[in-house]
């Protein structure tokens, strides 16, 4: 090991070293590596079947790499964790289809993702303590549900589901948060507003941004990954990214 | 068998000296030579009469059983004029129909005086017994040849020895030439000479059959102090020869198992076929899938019964109608179903599940209504009946192999079906991507429709198979929903590769099982295992990965 | 209508909704009413109620709280289970194996130790599995520890492999019916065919005593208001919106960090060990135990009861399993050859017609008619988490 990947080793969030996913002989992710700083934003993108997904499910633990490492924080091998345990280690992860829980009104839907204890055990018997409150009203206010905090989740439109969604993530309190297109299917008037709620939140969280709305990246104005593939082709910001004659090959096709 | 018995105590020593006799004499075969062994019945006391059967019935000549079965009954005459030998038959008490024992030429009626009965007692009637017993080895029938054969060997006796020689000489037909030369053997284990049994236990040793294994067994036994076999060489080669027929027995029991479990699976996968498509292609749990091959099962009825009212003659083809109208009866339930009730629960996979259920109780009411909840009696046509069987005691039914035949056939067809034809492919489409095929002009709704008729009625043809193996009864279907559903789980959903892998594997784990479980005991032992193999493979044998899964 | 509790601790009986009250405050009369009908009022009296209506009375409640331990699990955490009539079944046998034992020496045989069928199976010892239940509370511990165990060994297997939807309602049909044949065999030692019968007492008192049944009655009533405040406290709790939770996105509630798989362990296994407890009431009450209650039919149909009644209203599967019991009881009787038809249409109808069940609707129109006549006063309603079962929601 050289000096600067145990460098890199020590000082990322998340470091992930050759991995290779396959589904019946078809490579999902090939020899990926990467590494995210602590407090870094970083934009994913690629073209469709990159291994942009494949790529979260492997470090949020739906899908067990076919071999390499992913270590958090430097020391703890998420390869061999379920996505519960990964979950609580601190990773958050929105899906690229806003995902709440529809039946439960919003204040649940935040209460449910609040940081604390996950056991059967304790949830039995919960009750919500003044702090909790607090930091539930404070959530509310940043994802601008406040009025709306008493209706069922499925009521809500997309691009509130988006933002609840969001909200969820942060009331979990992770140290690193996987956002699968947190922009899809909104106005631009919410898409500009959920690029500055990132940066808002961004520097007391790592952030992993994947998306396809190039614009979007372009606002959120930080480091670009892209993959082709299942491997990374290029990174560094958005004009040197699409500068890169590769990138440009595989966008508009060879 | 107790002619034989008999005839070795009272007998035997008259018997064998006479067949030495006849054999001897048998050389100059000729018609003038049987004429003389048949005047010869009537000649002299008790004991040239028994004498004479010997030698008749050591010509081997086909005219000689029945005359000696005429002797027996007490019809062979001998002419008051002339003293000819004849066979009678009596059309009154006072009047009788002669033949001539010798030609058969019919002599016309005669008055019962003038002709004599030719007298026998009972030692001649045991001897006559025996002599028939021997002629049948070389019966023109084979099949009274094969029984005849089966007596010896049941009962061997080393005065057949001649017969056998004579009658292996003369058998074509190779497998009664290898019972006639296990029964040779057989008899040889009495011989007086030590070769001549040595060689007959290394002759029996080379058969796999329990019967041969009881002949050897015979030899090992040991009765107050003193052993049936009193040469120790002999006693060794035939432990030996047994050790060696259990090896094999094992062997062909294994088979055995095999092929019931083949049999089983066939029959599970003619359930599950149907299955592989309304729930492994199209996502949709019909419990009342169980019903559509009882409904089959039920038009197989239908047709059989049309068959014996109108055209009995051609009941033989009543299953060849009955697979077309069971697929047509079942298929329109089954579009019924997907267009009445099922298309409204697209995406709601257990709500589905109990509205199929619900119509799987109002099927089986109305089926017990109409057709009475007793079994139903289902015709098996001639050319299914009957069986194979091997020597080592392994019987293959017909049935049962036209039903593995069908089932493979069903299956291929189906994939051919699926593959080839515009609906297999427009089936695809819409299974893989709803909207995009709806998009390209598809019509969705028509092509659910088609597929639920397609998976009902397959198993419809299903029903018409089991019909012939199993009670046609308005429970049917029920026995068979929770097997289809395993096989088709635990081959892997949407892979009908899968199904046939599944439905064989859960026969032959099943029947392989089944010696040492007890038939209850391995059916629990398979599901345990498959809810547990379930739990490591969801997705089934043949599952897919990836992408596919998640949508 | 569906209201969150996320203001602090609530006591138990605040959480409880207009439905609930009324299923407690007729189970209390019930619970009084029918025995003092049975026992103190003269056969004369138009109130009097005979005593083979106590029984069959307390042969619906006993179905009622079988029907809430199902809604428990599908109406609340998703899970289909087919074979919840084996947990019935494994309570019921464990009482039947107590009731057996109490027989003694009255049997045909007059054997003190074994019961009828060993002898004439020509036993001569008891199974080590029937030591103890020849002790009311050791019985008592195994009508719910049978069920219990099997419910956590079988979910732990399946929900931490994560069988889910239909798969793990295919399995859980699969075990009952595994358990069917296990116990029509006569060597499994629980009478095979026939199961368990011939009771005499219990705790010394006489099964044929009207006494007796009218305490078996007041004892239904009883388990199933407990079942019933049991199954509103876990619904009501966090533990509760976690389920539900589970039920409508189990992928998200993974993400958020909640070991699924413990929750569905938790819920499952509560629900057995209900169910069981329902087949131990329902034993002593019918006289019979036999393993046709294992088969895959019987449990199936305790998920209509719920679907009938409204999933994921814990009042109303009781209402449904009441309900259809009666309509079972009513037409079987009278007209036998229609009962499979109206059972079958009753199948497709709620799925089809009324996917959320009697209550389900009734609430939704109150709902509508509620938001119709008070404009916009956002009043919380009942309190509590019970989120409807989703009309379209399977896995």
């Amino acid at each position: 090991m050289t000096t600067s990947t145990r460098d890199k080793l020590s000082t990322s969030i998340l470091y992930v070293n050759a991995v290779t996913v396959s589904f019946d002989g078809f490579k999902a992710l090939n020899d990926l590596s990467f590494t995210i700083d602590p407090g870094e934003m970083r934009a994913v993108i690629g073209p469709n079947g990159a291994g942009k997904t494949t790529m979260m499910d492997v470090v949020t633990g739906k899908t067990r790499p076919t071999s390499g490492d992913i270590l958090f924080n430097g020391r703890v091998d998420l390869t061999r964790l379920d996505e519960a345990s990964i979950a609580r280690l601190g990773i958050g992860r929105k899906f690229q289809r806003p995902t709440v829980f529809e039946n439960h009104t919003v204040l649940d839907n935040l209460e449910l993702a609040l940081a604390g204890s996950r056991t059967v055990k304790h949830s039995l018997f919960a009750r919500l303590s003044g702090e909790a409150r607090d930091r539930l009203d404070e959530l509310l206010t940043i994802i601008a549900l406040t009025d709306r905090r008493h209706q069922r989740a499925g009521a809500l439109s997309h691009g509130e589901k988006q933002w609840l969604e969001i909200g969820m993530l942060l009331a979990q309190d992770p140290d690193l948060l996987f956002l699968d297109e947190p922009a899809a299917g909104m106005t631009d008037a919410e898409t500009e507003q959920t690029a500055e709620l990132l940066k808002g939140i961004a520097g007391r969280h790592s952030i992993v941004v994947v998306e396809h709305d190039m614009a979007f990246v372009r606002s959120l104005g930080v480091r670009v990954t892209v993959l082709h593939e299942g491997a990374v082709l290029a990174e560094g910001s958005m004009d040197a990214v699409q500068q890169n004659p590769r990138v440009i090959d595989v966008y508009l096709g060879r | 068998m107790a002619v034989f018995q008999s005839l070795r105590y009272t007998t035997v020593s008259s018997v064998v000296l006479m067949i030495w006799l006849g054999m001897a004499a048998v050389t100059a075969a000729a018609a003038q030579d049987l004429a003389d062994r048949v005047a010869a019945l009537a000649e002299g006391g008790f004991n040239d009469k028994v004498t004479a059967v010997g030698a008749l019935a050591a010509t081997g000549d086909d005219r000689a059983a029945p005359v000696l079965e005429a002797m027996l009954e007490g019809l062979l005459f001998t002419q008051r004029e002339g003293g000819s030998i004849v066979i009678g038959e009596h059309l009154s008490r006072r009047e009788l129909r002669l033949a001539d024992a010798v030609t058969g030429a019919d002599l016309g009626t005669a008055g019962s005086r003038s002709v004599r009965k030719i007298r026998i007692n009972n030692r001649v009637r045991a001897a006559i017994r025996s002599a028939l017993g021997g002629l049948k080895l070389m019966h023109p029938d084979p099949a009274e040849r094969r029984a005849a054969a089966a007596a010896v060997l049941n009962a061997p006796d080393l005065s057949f020895l001649p017969t056998l020689d004579t009658a292996i000489d003369r058998e074509t037909e190779p497998d009664l030439k290898t019972l006639l030369g296990k029964a040779r053997a057989a008899v040889l284990l009495s011989s007086e000479t030590v070769a001549d049994r040595l060689e007959a236990v290394r002759y029996l040793g080379t058969y796999t059959d329990p019967e041969v294994r009881g002949l050897l067994g015979g030899l090992l036994v040991e009765r107050g102090g003193r052993q049936a076999e009193p040469d120790d060489a002999v006693r060794a080669a035939a432990a030996e020869a047994i050790a060696d027929i259990d090896r094999r027995l094992q062997q062909w029991a294994i088979v055995g198992n095999i092929y019931q479990g083949i049999s089983l699976g066939s029959v599970l996968l003619l359930a599950a076929i149907g299955l592989a498509i309304t729930f492994g292609v199209m996502g949709v749990i019909n419990m009342a899938h169980g019903e559509m091959v009882m409904l089959g099962a039920y038009a197989t009825f239908v047709t059989q019964e049309l068959f014996r009212a109108y055209w009995p003659g051609y009941f033989g083809w009543s299953l060849a109608v009955a697979i077309p109208f069971a697929f047509l009866v079942t298929a329109l339930v089954g579009m019924a179903i997907e267009r009445g009730i099922i298309r409204f629960l697209y995406g709601r996979p257990l709500e589905t599940l109990l509205a199929t259920w619900g119509l799987s109780l109002i099927l089986q009411q109305a089926v017990r209504t109409i057709f009475g909840p007793t079994n139903r009696e289902v015709g098996t046509p001639d050319w299914m009946q009957g069986a194979i069987e091997t020597t080592a005691g392994l019987t293959l039914t017909y049935n049962r192999l036209y039903i593995i035949l069908f089932s493979l056939i069903v299956l291929f067809a189906l994939m051919l079906v699926l593959r080839h034809t515009a609906l297999g492919l427009q089936m695809r489409a819409v299974t893989q991507n709803r909207p995009m095929a709806a998009g390209m002009g598809i019509p969705t709704g028509r092509v659910d429709m088609l597929t639920f008729g397609l998976g009902s009625g397959i198993a419809g043809i299903g029903g018409v198979a089991l019909s012939q193996i199993d009670n046609v009864s308005p429970n049917l279907g029920q026995s068979y929903i929770v097997d289809s559903f395993m096989v088709v789980v635990f081959g892997g959903v949407g892979n009908l590769w899968g199904t046939l892998a599944g439905a064989m594997s859960l026969g032959v784990i099943n029947k392989l099982l089944e010696p040492y479980a007890g038939a209850v005991l391995a059916k629990i032992l398979v599901l345990v295992a498959i809810i547990l193999f379930i739990q490591k493979r969801p997705r089934g044998l043949f599952a897919l990965k990836g992408r596919a899964v998640e949508a | 209508m569906a209201t969150g509790s996320s203001s602090g601790y609530t006591p138990l009986l605040l959480r409880i909704d207009a439905g609930g009250w009324v299923l407690l405050l007729v189970l209390i009369a019930a619970g009084i009413g029918v025995p003092y009908a049975n026992q103190m009022l003269p056969q004369e009296s138009p109130w009097h109620v005979p005593t083979w209506l106590v029984a069959l009375l307390g042969k619906y409640l006993c179905f009622a709280l079988l029907a809430l331990s199902v809604d428990l699990v599908w109406g609340f955490c998703g899970i289909l289970s087919l074979g919840h009539g084996a947990f019935f079944a494994l309570g019921g046998y464990a009482m039947g194996m107590h009731l057996m034992r109490q027989i003694g020496d009255r049997g045909v045989y007059g054997n003190p130790d074994l019961p009828d069928f060993m002898v004439f199976l020509n036993w001569d010892s008891l199974p080590w599995y029937w030591y103890g239940f020849d002790q009311f509370w050791f019985a008592m511990l195994m009508v719910m520890l049978v069920p219990g165990m099997l419910a956590f060994v079988f979910g732990w297997f399946a929900f931490r492999s994560r069988v889910t939807g239909v798969y793990l309602s295919i399995i859980t049909q699969a075990m009952t019916y595994a358990l069917l044949l296990a116990f029509f065999r006569n060597d499994m030692g629980f009478g095979g065919n026939n199961g368990l019968t011939d009771f005499k007492d219990i705790l010394g008192f006489s099964l044929q005593a009207d006494a007796t049944r009218c305490a078996l009655f007041a004892a239904s009533a009883v388990a199933l208001g407990v079942g019933y405040l049991l199954c509103r406290f876990i619904v009501t709790s966090k533990a509760g919106r976690v389920l539900v939770a589970v039920r409508d996105a189990e992928s998200r509630t993974r993400f958020l960090g909640y070991r699924v798989e413990h929750y569905k362990l938790f819920v499952f296994t509560v629900s057995a060990v209900l169910a069981g407890i329902a087949g131990a009431l329902y034993v002593p009450q019918v006289g019979i135990i036999n393993p046709g209650e294992f088969s895959p039919a019987n449990s199936i149909e305790i998920v209509v009861w719920v679907a009938v009644g409204g999933r994921g209203t814990l009042y109303g599967a009781a209402l449904g399993g009441v309900l259809v019991n009666y309509g079972k009881t009513y037409f079987t009787a009278a007209m036998p050859e229609l009962w499979l038809f109206l059972l079958g249409g009753l199948f497709i109808a709620v799925t089809l017609l009324l996917p959320r069940g009697i209550v389900g609707t009734l609430q939704l129109w109150g709902g509508v008619l509620r938001r119709r006549f008070s404009s916009g006063d956002r009043k919380r309603g009942s309190h509590g988490a019970v989120a409807p079962a989703p009309a379209g929601g399977g896995e």
